[in-house]
């Protein structure tokens, strides 16, 4: 048994929560988010901000940052508000949300910044 | 003009073929792929085929004439050769609204898919693809839930969804059941599953392994902080037990429930749909026996018929294939019917065995379901093949993890997102599988014994289904 990895997972464990998407990957760089931010833009979707505090996560409901950025198009401007969220909130959780208005759900979803577990 | 009565055996094409007629909205169309009897022609086995499923019988009767048959007799209306086929040709049939009644798929089969597959005048006989007119389809019930809702109802976007069948299906107690269910979610799975054939034996019956289940779910959820579910197979003997069984699931407050629809039979499946709609039960759905009507290229039923059916019947998941897999299926067919499955309009296209516009009007879509025989190293392809709007199934590949269930559902969740991450981000996930794969192993020791456990697994044999364009 002695190569056999223990699954460190814990009840007791705050750090143990993950938020979807992407949060079994480590948290992404800036040049990743970018990416992401370019994929939302490239399907025309409309992009969203939205953070929480981390021990209230799992309502369907966070806080959102403003109102989503309808037609907005420019990666600097959505990269630039999810930045002033981060620091508006710097303990919380901060997701980039891509609505897709034609399928009215959301084709992207995604904590980019994530929030001090508690 | 009125016609007089002429007793006695007639040509069916005098009476069923019609390579004229103009084919109206509201007509179900059909395509059938005959090869008749040696001595009878094309014309006349396709007329027999459009005769024998709607309105004709062997001879003449003079009650004939106190109907209009025009409105209830299916026209054969075209003949095609079948490509690498000498004996086979495809007949296109086209049957009027008034001989089917609304919201019936039971009553639809009965009649294109009835008597006459035995009928002597043809030696094998298939369904390839039917076209069901709008009017026909906003009269069906549809999936209880469809892709959207249950997106939002387990808050899960921007991917593919992540599953596992519990293994061995059979023969765990159902505390046991649950402690493989616990596992998979904890590492980070949305579902499990149970086998089509676990339904309520000595072993383990449904209430403990629901009671069991419902436990692994919460718990890993508390855990994970992530919503879970747990398709409770509610597949019974008797619609009584079938309800009560879903009843039982709905006071666990349990997201999903699961059928088999070919076994349960489409009139019980389709009340069961209604039943998770009414309740808010998504409901998952098993294809346990299709490959009877479906595997035989020259006789049965292919496969998208069965898929478009179980959409109008009703399904919030259906198994469709994984293309890389251990089990049948052909690429390009299975892109053909995922669509099909998902897609509000899709468009004929032969090269993926579609031989008809179908227009799903505001039915919602179904989640195809990719499970049998696949793995971390089938990730990239997988996604590429499937896309966001379908839920990926591992078996062995999460619970044959060296290491147990829950690094092998965190090896595949983390695949899964390295994936998705590296696709949004412009990379061909089929050309660079490995080194996503690779890269992304280095941040989970998890995924990294897994590659190492499955590199070498590969399922290569031949298709046996498959398009009739390749066949030469």
């Amino acid at each position: 048994m002695s190569n056999v990895q223990d699954y460190t997972s814990r009840l007791s464990d705050p750090a143990s929560r993950k938020m979807g998407t992407f949060s079994y990957l480590p948290e992404m760089d800036d040049a990743q988010i970018r990416k992401q931010v370019e994929w939302i833009v490239k399907h025309g979707w409309n992009p969203a901000i939205e953070h929480t505090e981390p021990q209230f996560a799992k309502s369907n409901y966070w806080y959102m940052w403003k109102l989503p950025m309808f037609g907005e198009t420019d990666v600097d401007t959505i990269l630039a508000e999810l930045k002033a969220c981060h620091e508006a909130n710097p303990d919380n959780h901060v997701r980039l949300i891509g609505y897709n208005n034609y399928t009215q759900s959301q084709g992207a979803n995604m904590v980019v910044y994530r929030g001090t577990p508690v | 003009m009125a016609k007089t009565y002429d007793a006695g055996v007639k040509e069916y094409r005098s009476t069923y073929w019609e390579p004229d007629y103009t084919l109206k909205d509201s007509d179900i169309l059909a395509v059938f792929k005959v090869i008749p009897q040696p001595g009878v022609s094309r014309e006349e086995a396709a007329a027999a085929v459009a005769a024998e499923s709607s309105t004709g019988t062997w001879t003449t009767v003079w009650t004939d004439l106190l109907t209009d048959l025009d409105y209830y007799k299916g026209r054969a209306y075209a003949i095609e050769d079948v490509p690498g086929s000498d004996e086979a040709f495809y007949a296109f049939i086209a049957y009027p609204m008034d001989l089917f009644e609304e919201g019936s798929v039971v009553n639809v089969f009965t009649s294109i898919v009835g008597n006459v597959f035995g009928f002597k005048a043809v030696r094998s006989l298939r369904l390839e693809d039917v076209r069901f007119p709008l009017w026909f389809v906003a009269t069906c019930f549809g999936p209880p839930h469809g892709i959207q809702v249950e997106r939002d109802k387990m808050d899960k976007y921007g991917r593919p969804l992540l599953g596992c069948t519990i293994k061995p299906k059979l023969g765990l107690s159902a505390k046991n059941y649950g402690r493989a269910v616990y596992e998979c979610l904890r590492g980070g799975l949305d579902f499990t599953k149970d086998d089509e054939n676990v339904n309520s034996q000595p072993f383990m019956r449904w209430r403990d392994r629901f009671l069991f289940c419902q436990e692994a779910i919460d718990k890993a959820e508390a855990e994970t902080g992530e919503r879970k579910g747990h398709y409770m197979n509610v597949t019974a003997p008797t619609m009584e037990e079938v309800y009560k069984r879903a009843e039982f699931a709905k006071e666990l407050k349990t997201p999903i429930i699961m059928s088999d629809y070919l076994t349960l039979g489409w009139a019980a499946h389709n009340s069961l749909s209604k039943w998770c709609r009414d309740n808010g039960l998504l409901l998952h759905v098993h294809r346990a026996m299709h490959a009877v009507m479906d595997r035989n290229p020259n006789h049965g039923i292919n496969f998208r018929v069965l898929a478009k059916m179980l959409r109008l019947l009703g399904g919030d998941h259906l198994h469709s294939g994984t293309v890389v897999g251990k089990l049948e299926g052909d690429r390009e067919a299975t892109l053909g019917w995922i669509d099909l499955l998902r897609d509000r309009h899709i468009k004929e296209d032969r090269s993926r065995g579609i031989f008809f516009d179908q227009d799903w009007g505001a039915m919602p879509g179904v989640f195809p379901v990719a499970s049998g025989g696949i793995h971390v190293w089938h990730m990239p392809a997988l996604v590429s093949i499937f896309g966001n709007d379908s839920v990926l199934q591992f078996g062995g590949g999460t619970l044959g993890h060296p290491w147990g269930n829950a690094a092998g559902a965190a090896a595949n969740r983390v695949a899964l997102e390295a994936c998705v991450q590296a696709r949004n981000e412009g990379r061909e996930l089929e050309k660079e599988g490995k080194e996503i794969l690779t890269n992304a192993a280095k941040h989970s020791p998890e995924l990294k014994v897994a590659m190492e456990t499955w590199r070498e697994i590969k399922f290569e044999f031949d298709t046996v289904d498959k398009l009739d364009t390749q066949h030469r």
